[in-house]
């Protein structure tokens, strides 16, 4: 059955989704080991729809600085796709690859923008292809574009991709531990006539 | 002493007194304040999106830059407040993603502009576009607005 907003969803197509972020994610979290040279653990990705004035509590709070990354899905699913990094999560990232700390989310350089957003792209390719093998579809992204800024500033623009819907958002929370356990957020969002599709190829 | 009133995403208050309206981390979203300094009422409206008329669920008024600034304006002058003294301060709009094609931001500016234009209400003020988030906070006693960004000096509106 087609919905037509994310509230609609039956118990038994969002645990599809959850299934497809399941094995999403544990692509992403290889893919994050094998560039961290370092054995990434993860947790059961938890999906999460909630009110749309609720989005940025999950994210430590509205003003909570944050990274963004984000890219832009076309071909036979349309929408966009995110990933939000912490403070700690970049840290960790940078102390690996450039064995250096970050100076504050305000004072990133552009080798440090450039290596998030490459971690960005990687995790968000690998999430997608475990999806394109699953049901057959084709997803080409854009380049990764990237914000640092207040976590509720970065979450009006799924936000506002949702709110054309419906007033609830559907986000996948993913654990990834490393050494230190560090959190990202990937957050898928097809538009409806994409999520309709990858639903019915599911079988869901 | 007033009450700080939290205004979330596409959402209302209004403030009287000593009250503080404040609305946090404002990207493409706008933050649109209006305020009767004659009898010291103060309105925030957290719009998200521009137009209830293209988007299929429209349930929420507050959520529109067409539905909720008539809607604020209407529930202020319950509150004693006079539209012909209303003026309007506006925040947010921002295109948080530079490369993106999504003009979420610019559409939500316009949509405001040109509602508050079709009320009559003048814009005082104005913080408005780039790439960054605000908070915004606005005072009933003297109609003050206080803008504050990760990256920049407070700014007063």
């Amino acid at each position: 059955m087609s919905a037509s907003n994310i509230e609609e969803l039956s118990n038994f197509q969002l645990d599809a989704l959850r299934e497809i972020g399941n094995i999403g994610a544990g692509n992403a979290a290889t893919a994050l080991a094998t560039l961290l040279s370092d054995r990434v653990n993860m947790s059961v990705p938890i999906l999460n729809i909630i009110d749309i004035k609720d989005v940025a509590h999950i994210l430590g709070g509205p003003e909570n600085p944050v990274v963004g990354i984000l890219m832009t899905m076309s071909r036979d699913i349309n929408g966009i796709i995110m990933l939000v990094f912490e403070e700690k999560f970049l840290n960790v990232v940078i102390r690996t690859l450039l064995n250096k700390d970050i100076d504050g989310l305000n004072n990133l350089s552009e080798l440090d923008r450039s290596v998030f957003m490459e971690v960005g792209n990687i995790m968000a390719s690998n999430y997608l292809n475990a999806l394109s093998q699953m049901t057959g579809l084709e997803i080409q992204i854009t380049p990764p574009d990237l914000c640092a800024d207040m976590a509720g500033a970065i979450m009006s623009v799924p936000a506002s991709i949702f709110g054309m819907t419906g007033d609830k958002v559907l986000i996948i929370q993913e654990d990834f531990i490393g050494e230190e356990r560090i959190t990202s957020h990937l957050i898928m969002i097809p538009n409806l006539k994409s999520l309709n599709t990858i639903l019915k190829k599911l079988g869901a | 002493m007033g009450d700080l009133l939290t205004v979330g995403i596409a959402d209302m208050k209004i403030g009287v007194g000593d009250d503080i309206l404040i609305t946090y981390a404002l990207g493409s979203c706008i933050g649109t304040c209006l305020y009767d300094s004659t009898k010291k009422i103060i309105g925030l409206s957290h719009i998200l999106l521009a137009d209830s008329k293209v988007c299929s669920n429209d349930n929420n008024i507050y959520k529109f830059a067409n539905t909720a600034i008539k809607e604020l304006v209407r529930q202020m002058v319950i509150h004693g407040a006079n539209t012909s003294r209303l003026v309007a301060k506006i925040a947010g709009g921002a295109n948080m993603f530079k490369n993106s094609t999504l003009k979420i931001g610019e559409n939500n500016t316009r949509a405001v502009i040109n509602e508050l234009k079709e009320l009559g209400i003048e814009i005082f003020a104005s913080d408005i576009g780039e790439d960054y988030g605000r908070t915004m906070e606005c005072h009933a006693s003297d109609g003050k607005v206080l803008i504050k960004s990760i990256n920049k000096e407070n700014l007063i509106l």
